[in-house]
């Protein structure tokens, strides 16, 4: 043991070689990961620095609050509301579709599916994300379109039907199980007879509701709709994957403990696991907003790029324009040598993109510390 | 066959080891000038293995921005060079020349299976400032029309607006596409679409509409009777050096093989002989 111990006193030479070694070696790490930080700051130096001549070329009011976007017009207006807006609507639209699904997949994988399902059915939902948007972009365009335009009106009946059917399903049940619990007799049939009446009038309902939806035309293929589907896609693998992780990290421990007090499985996913994991899932749904508002391929090509606030706001029927593809389509003719407002425009537009990540970056860090605290877990 | 790869790499050695060095020209800009550099560049290099040519389509406004700051050789252009950007260009000691190629008229499209078979360019101007919304107002069914125009970075989108809208707003629920072939796509695969391409793009998926009661062929565009026509253009910086190979591919457009070349593509030669 001894002798062990001596081997590893260095001579005192070879220590200070060593020491220099080390030195030189930590030296490149840091160099290295701040090159990161750099970079980061370089991009919001140089965006800001572009951006900053058409604001003060044009002033604040007329790009925040005009829907006037005549960018190639003698004068030219930079209205960029209905961007925004567009922006905004398509990435609500897809994080609504997106986050139900890929929290309720994350749970799925980590908590019901046995183990060995699970280790086949995550990687095939990470390969997802690794499809080139472009791809995507393309078939949005040339595929999920004209099928859109043909048969909107199914679509959105299908749609409507898959989502409301497990939720109704699940809502009647529970509301009978607690109708039944209030009588002590007969519980079980009261359960089924409760389900069947109430079943009836909600039956009804959705039909009504699918017989208004298969009805509605769908003119333009290349609408927000389209946009927002694909997008939940490309956010689906990122969502599911960091929920996941989140998921699993939250412990065998905790759920054995859960079941130990004689919660049912339900009990402990939705009190014990979900918010445990709350910050990890949270992380992943601010991920995925990223995901959707940064893409910039697939909204180009399939979003149709109207300028337009849609009528009314909520319609995602209509075609909208968003911020990454103005970036993308106007950057051709874009006069970066003689330095117009129409070039620095599109760099406004990017720092407006760049606050919003760096904002919701924060946001999220703030969320996830705090919750951690909270937990008691810092 | 494998006589064929010898003689291919013997030549090329030649080439490379006797032959004048190996002349890169590189050529970008619009996407509706493109197919006829394509086409040129494909039998020019085959007639002069020695020459390397690559044509990259960003619009015209970055064919404009190439030329100037002397990333390309030839700008391809849909539409002059603007005001400001001879401006630039002059500024960075480069002398815009322009070489007229090609005439192209713009057509507008509709789906095969819409009964309308006409328009006025006032219609059209109409139907792009948002006042007529419904084919009914055109002869057509009781459809909402769905307006699509290209990318307002295009040369297309400029000549359209120049020729059409006369400087009037583009109806904001338009939409706007990136290519000549995507605007067709989203024709031929939405029913009550009305949009516009060069009448190269014209094929039997989409219907092309006579406008004045012209209908665009090669013919009337040369003739002027097609109202929304336009030139298509070569820029190089300064004329291009007698005999030289830069000089002989931006004048092919005078040979009848350049010529057949634009007939084949789908747009009209200049020079009708």
């Amino acid at each position: 043991m001894k002798e062990k111990q001596n081997t590893l006193i260095l001579s005192k030479g070879a220590s200070r070689w060593r020491r220099l070694a080390s030195f030189c070696l930590q030296g490149t790490l840091l160099v290295v990961t701040s090159l990161s930080l750099v970079a980061v700051l370089f991009i919001i130096y140089y965006i800001a620095r572009d951006a900053w001549p058409f604001f003060q070329l044009n002033g604040l009011k007329e790009f925040f609050t005009s829907t006037h976007w005549y960018p190639s017009r003698h004068p030219e207006e930079f209205g960029a509301l209905s961007i925004f807006v567009g922006s905004g609507l398509v990435t609500l639209t897809s994080i609504l579709i997106a986050v139900p699904l890929g929290i309720a997949a994350a749970i799925c994988l980590s908590d019901i599916l046995p183990f060995h399902v699970r280790q086949m059915v995550k990687p095939v939902i990470e390969i997802l994300a690794a499809i080139p948007s472009v791809a995507f972009g393309f078939f949005a365009l040339v595929v999920f379109a004209p099928l859109l335009q043909s048969n909107g009106g199914t679509f959105l009946t299908i749609a409507f039907l898959i989502m409301a059917f497990p939720v109704s399903t699940i809502g009647l049940m529970i509301i009978s199980k607690l109708l039944a619990d209030r009588f002590k007799k007969d519980a079980k049939a009261v359960r089924i007879g409760a389900f069947l009446l109430l079943a009836a009038p909600v039956a009804w309902g959705m039909i009504r509701v699918c017989h208004i939806l298969i009805r509605i035309p769908i003119n333009s293929g290349t609408n927000t709709l389209n946009v927002s589907v694909i997008l939940a896609v490309m956010a689906l693998p990122t969502i599911v994957s960091v929920a996941e992780d989140a998921l699993q990290s939250a412990g065998r421990e905790l759920r054995e403990g859960s079941y130990a007090l004689g919660a049912t499985r339900a009990e402990t996913i939705f009190k014990v696991v979900i918010p445990a994991a709350g910050s990890g899932i949270i992380a992943a749904v601010i991920l995925g907003v990223m995901r959707s508002i940064g893409e910039t391929m697939v909204v180009w090509m399939a979003s149709g790029n109207a300028a337009q606030i849609p009528d009314p706001w909520f319609n995602i029927l209509q075609p909208v324009r968003t911020l990454t593809a103005t970036i993308a389509g106007d950057m051709g003719e874009a006069d970066q040598v003689t330095g117009s407002a129409r070039y620095h425009v599109l760099f406004a537009m990017a720092l407006c993109l760049l606050l919003f990540s760096f904002l919701s970056n924060l946001i999220s860090e703030w969320i996830v510390n705090r919750s951690r605290k909270k937990l008691g877990l810092k | 066959m494998k006589l064929t790869i010898v003689l291919c790499l013997s030549l090329l050695l030649a080439g490379s080891v006797f032959g004048q060095k190996a002349e890169k020209i590189v050529i970008d800009g619009s996407t509706t000038v493109g197919p006829i550099a394509k086409a040129f560049a494909e039998y020019y290099m085959k007639n002069n293995p020695g020459v390397n040519i690559t044509v990259s389509e960003s619009g015209s406004g970055n064919g404009a921005k190439s030329i100037v700051n002397g990333s390309c050789q030839v700008a391809s252009m849909s539409r002059l060079m603007k005001a400001n950007e001879y401006e630039a260009a002059i500024g960075s000691e480069v002398l815009p020349v322009t070489h007229v190629v090609a005439l192209d008229g713009i057509a507008m499209i509709v789906h095969p299976g819409n009964p309308v078979k006409k328009m006025t360019v006032d219609q059209v101007k109409q139907v792009y400032l948002g006042k007529i919304a419904n084919w009914k107002q055109l002869g057509g069914p009781d459809k909402p029309i769905i307006i699509i125009s290209r990318d307002t970075n295009s040369g297309t989108y400029e000549t359209f607006e120049g020729k059409v809208m006369k400087g009037e707003k583009i109806a904001k629920n338009c939409e706007y596409v990136g290519s000549n072939g995507a605007i067709r796509q989203r024709v031929q695969s939405t029913p009550n679409a009305l949009g516009y391409v060069g009448i190269g793009f014209i094929d039997n998926t989409v219907k092309a509409l006579e406008i004045n009661d012209v209908y665009p062929t090669p013919e009337t565009v040369r003739k002027g009777t097609y109202p929304i026509a336009r030139p298509l253009y070569m820029i190089t910086n300064d004329y291009p050096k007698m005999g030289s190979h830069l000089y002989q591919f931006v004048s092919m457009y005078l040979t009848k093989k350049g010529q057949e070349i634009i007939e084949e593509i789908g747009f009209v030669p200049v020079t009708a002989y």
